[in-house]
């Protein structure tokens, strides 16, 4: 049973961690407009994820917290946004894109590996409840991994070789 | 005798009623100039219209080498002879007192003239230095909707194989990349399924954020002709605005913008719950079934009713419209594709077709609309985002197929990532990646989004701008070199309309000075580039609009749009012809997927299909395990909320769209002294609620802002839905003092100074509807009406007061219902 326990722990941490990549992500990168707005929509998916995770962590004895808010933006989420608005018309921002798309997509496979884990566990323990979790938020973690793969492989050839 | 009508106050004509399942018989309109008899004409010259995307036929009047008129064919299978109001009186553009007539290079910060040599060698002198420094990935095409298909396949060869870049992509990415991408998700592969003849056979009509009325006014006329006559089809409307096709619809819905996607899955909710379903059809044709049953199992009509704020009981009755009729065809077009979530939405109208088995018979089609006239070229010739003859870029056998027909190395023809899309590019071109950037026929300084951003990054020192163009638009102002281009009527080509029509459109007079077809200006630049083959001959081998055809004919062998039965003598003094023409189907093809799904096979499809949320790309594996019989692919997507929601400060919807009387940036509506007295400015619309709560009325002069921009307009106060704002797009500067932008004289009056730059991730169509906005008073009225038609969906609730939009006599044109076979004599 520790073993659920913390295997809950490290996803609810994993999703928690990924919603705050996308959102930086989405900060950071506001004059790359499809990434901005893209990843705003599946951080959704992640908020969700750590709240079912929160909402199923309580039938094996654990609280954890429910997804982190996204009312007001912080001063770094400002000066995020603010920066990715300044430099918007400079080429060398392409490779911070490329490494911020780059920590988002390890994060989410990192999740993906853990959600595989738990859906293995709980198909040993014969935990149904478990066994739904992970099969209903699974496919989205590797619909998060895809698209940063898609948009790395589509924008790195010419952020690459236009430097 | 022929009656005369004025085209303007009557856009759509008298009617000719026909019967369910009776051909639409033929009605011939023609416009002269004054002064101007048929007896007088000294030809008539076989064309087709470029003005949306009918391609209505029809003949040019010539008098001593001017074009004095218009006339439509009769034997055409579109049109039946009919003519639009754009058709009608849109060809004096070309006759302009301010056509381009000698190319233009900047020199000291100035477009100064100069010849063909100077201004062609300062393009290639550029392009060989970019090559040099930094490689094909800093050069850039934007193209058109409006070229002829020996243009684009042309283009498409010189960009891809020549240069070597993959920055290619057409304005159609701005009107009709979600039609592609929607087909290709469903069928595997691009290509209309239907055919307007089916609006002769329908019973059901639906048509999804589409105002045919004003978009397709000739298949309007169509519909309108069966409403008169015998078992008429009941009309499906879903549309915020009240238009002409709302007014007819049996059932109108007008949802909250950005929410198509939850009224669709309620619809299909509400069809799979009464289980009027096809359950043959989607054994034998498709896959996917299950999943979408599950996805919309909770989309009750209840649901959607609060996220679409119209009544739960009215998307019951719309239900039972799809779900009951016995031919169904189905039309989506911009108020799916420009807005949120669109790709998704058509698939969903898709999924209606495949799940109630509407496909390939008589009436039972769907209409994934094109915006732009020529669209379906661009398409198919690969200058829009796809490799030419529907090829798949991440199939290495397509690739080299390709290749084959070129005689080049597959590596030449970039394919490692899907081709960049226009809005990417112009993201490029501002971060300093692209420097060189070729625009033809197209003035992206008025339709992209938020255009003061556009403008920045067009006035960028770094970035050397070509534009080919018929007049200084507001995007040539930002030129290095202006090259006068040629243009319908002008030069012959031939293109392909919205149900697979292909049509030759032939020359009928000179073009003005030194202007030049596009084709030649493409063929004078590889010339000059001097690109070649891997054998060392020629890249490009064909050398005016004929050869340029047969060498496009060879691209599309095998392919599904395949052209290689068709010919200039074929299409020449006959009529239009649908693709594929083969050996299989000489006449031509009417309807796709008679006989179940055709192309969507792993090794046969155009792409394998992408996240309809995060435009994510699927892999030939994934494809493979999914679909591995090449069925029909039923997909299913969850309702999102638009990313820019009304708020405090902007409290209303801004929604924006074409109108009857313009057509793109105006560059030709707005020259014809008929279609620009019908609509000559821009104007505002807002709900007759909304406009009474803020105190506001017919003819004020108020301003629209969003976080963007702002533009002004008088207002009309219409029968729109409350809470949202309307304003007719592509109003430019041209005919404003500045001619170029707002300044302190000019305010903003292009609707895009407004729009919000996002995209559809799968399409990578911008979103032209959803943005929020502000409605302020910047002056009383004075009396004077908004500069808005009353004939269409911008008729005032309080007409008194407003003159009804007539034409008088300018705008008369003639139409003849019974055609007598000695006024098509001499016609070829």
């Amino acid at each position: 049973m520790n073993g659920i326990k913390l295997a809950l722990r490290t996803l609810h941490h994993g999703e928690r961690d990924l919603v705050d990549d996308l959102m930086k992500l989405s900060e950071r990168h506001r004059t790359e407009h499809e990434i901005h707005h893209v990843a705003t929509d599946v951080a959704i998916w992640s908020r969700e994820h750590v709240q079912r995770l929160a909402d199923t962590a309580t039938h094996y004895d654990l609280d954890l917290d429910g997804p982190p808010g996204n009312s007001s933006p912080g001063l770094f989420a400002a000066l995020r946004k603010k920066a990715s608005e300044v430099t918007g018309n400079r080429p060398e921002p392409g490779l911070l894109l490329l490494r911020d798309l780059r920590e988002t997509h390890l994060a989410a496979t990192y999740n993906s590996l853990h959600w595989e884990m738990l859906a293995q566990a709980a198909q040993a323990s014969k935990d149904t409840r478990l066994l739904a979790l992970a099969s209903s938020c699974h496919p989205r973690t590797l619909r998060q991994m895809r698209w940063t793969n898609t948009m790395i492989k589509n924008l790195s050839p010419q952020l690459l070789t236009s430097l | 005798m022929k009656p005369s009508v004025d085209r303007i106050g009557d856009p759509w004509g008298g009617r000719v009623p026909h019967g369910r399942h009776e051909p639409w018989p033929a009605r011939v309109d023609t416009h002269l100039a004054e002064g101007v008899e048929a007896g007088m004409v000294q030809r008539w010259v076989q064309a087709a219209s470029i003005l949306h995307s009918d391609g209505d036929a029809m003949d040019i009047a010539v008098v001593d080498g001017r074009m004095v008129g218009v006339r439509g064919r009769a034997v055409d299978r579109v049109n039946r002879g009919r003519l639009g109001p754009k058709d009608l009186f849109g060809w004096q553009a070309n006759a302009s007192p301010d056509r381009l007539t000698r190319p233009l290079v900047r020199e000291g910060g100035r477009l100064v003239e100069a010849d063909w040599e100077t201004a062609m060698g300062r393009v290639v002198s550029r392009s060989r230095e970019l090559l040099g420094e930094q490689g094909p990935g800093s050069i850039g095409f934007y193209t058109s909707g409006q070229l002829f298909l020996e243009e684009y396949y042309t283009l498409a060869v010189l960009a891809r194989a020549g240069i070597g870049t993959n920055h290619l992509d057409g304005n159609t990415r701005l009107c009709t990349s979600t039609a592609a991408e929607a087909l290709k998700e469903s069928f595997g592969c691009d290509g209309q399924p239907g055919s307007y003849d089916d609006i002769d056979h329908a019973d059901v009509i639906a048509l999804f954020g589409h105002n045919i009325a004003e978009t397709q006014p000739v298949q309007w006329m169509r519909v309108l002709d069966r409403l008169e006559g015998a078992d008429p089809p009941r009309l499906l409307c879903v549309d915020p605005r009240p238009t002409p096709v709302a007014r007819r619809a049996a059932v109108h819905l007008a949802p909250r913008i950005g929410t198509n996607v939850a009224l669709l899955n309620a619809l299909l909710h509400e069809v799979i719950r009464t289980d009027r379903i096809d359950h043959e059809y989607v054994r034998t044709h498709t896959v996917g079934f299950d999943e979408l049953a599950a996805r919309v199992e909770d989309c009750t009509p209840e649901w959607a009713a609060g996220i679409c704020d119209v009544p739960a009981s009215r998307i019951v009755e719309a239900a039972e419209l799809l779900g009951t009729a016995d031919r169904l065809l189905s039309t989506v077009l911009q108020g799916v594709y420009q807005s949120h979530q669109a790709t998704a939405a058509a698939v969903q109208v898709n999924n209606l077709h495949l799940i109630r088995g509407m496909l390939g018979r008589p009436g039972a089609g769907v209409f994934q609309m094109n915006g732009q006239p020529t669209a379906q070229n661009t398409r198919e010739c690969g200058a829009d985002g796809d490799l030419p003859g529907f090829r798949n870029w991440q199939n290495d056998a397509h690739v080299e197929d390709l290749a084959r027909v070129w005689n080049v190395e597959p590596s030449t023809i970039p394919h490692y990532a899907p081709p960049t899309h226009a809005l990417q590019m112009f993201r490029y071109a501002e971060q300093g990646s692209i420097r060189m950037l070729w625009i033809s026929g197209t003035n992206p300084a008025v339709s992209l989004p938020e255009l003061s951003r556009i403008r920045s990054i067009l006035a960028q020192e770094r970035l050397f701008v070509v534009v080919q163009d018929l007049f200084l638009t507001e995007t040539a102002w930002y030129a290095d070199v202006v090259l006068p281009a040629a243009t319908w009527g002008e030069k012959t080509g031939t293109f392909t309309n919205a149900d697979r029509t292909v049509h030759l459109s032939d020359k009928a007079v000179e073009p003005p000075g030194e202007a030049r077809p596009d084709l030649d200006i493409f063929l004078d630049y590889a010339r000059r580039m001097d690109f070649r083959d891997k054998d060392g001959g020629p890249l490009i081998t064909w050398h005016d609009p004929e050869s340029a055809f047969e060498a496009w004919k060879r691209c599309s062998a095998d392919r599904p749009c395949d052209y290689t039965g068709l010919s200039y003598g074929m299409l020449r003094g006959g009529s239009g012809i649908q693709w594929p023409v083969n050996g299989q189907a000489p006449g031509g093809t009417e309807r796709l997927y008679t006989h179940g799904i055709t192309w969507a096979h792993p090794d046969v499809c155009e792409n394998y299909g992408k996240d309809l949320v995060t435009g994510a790309a699927d892999s030939a594996v994934e494809y493979r395990s999914l679909n591995p019989d090449g069925k029909a692919m039923i997909k299913a997507a969850a309702y999102l909320p638009p990313h820019e929601a009304p708020t405090r400060d902007h409290p209303f919807q801004l929604t924006t769209g074409r109108t009857l009387y313009h057509f793109h940036t105006r560059t030709k509506t707005g020259r014809a002294p008929q279609l620009n007295a019908a609509a000559p400015d821009v104007w505002v619309e807002a709900s007759a609620d909304d406009a009474a709560r803020a105190g506001l009325g017919e003819g004020d002069l108020v301003e629209v802002s969003t976080p963007r921009g702002t533009l002004q307009g008088r207002l009309r106060v219409t029968g729109l839905r409350p809470g949202v704002l309307f304003v007719p797009f592509h109003y430019g500067y041209w005919d404003t003092p500045t001619g170029v932008g707002p300044e302190p004289t000019v305010p903003g009056r292009a609707a895009n100074e407004t729009t919000i730059t996002d995209w559809d991730p799968a399409s990578k169509q911008p979103v032209f509807k959803t943005a929020a906005a502000a409605l302020t008073l910047v002056a009383r009225g004075d009396g004077t009406p908004a500069p808005a038609p009353t004939t269409t969906a911008s008729a005032p609730t309080a007409p008194h007061g407003v003159p009804a939009t007539t034409g008088g006599p300018a705008a008369h044109a003639t139409q003849e219902s019974a055609i007598s076979r000695d006024t098509e004599e001499g016609d070829r």
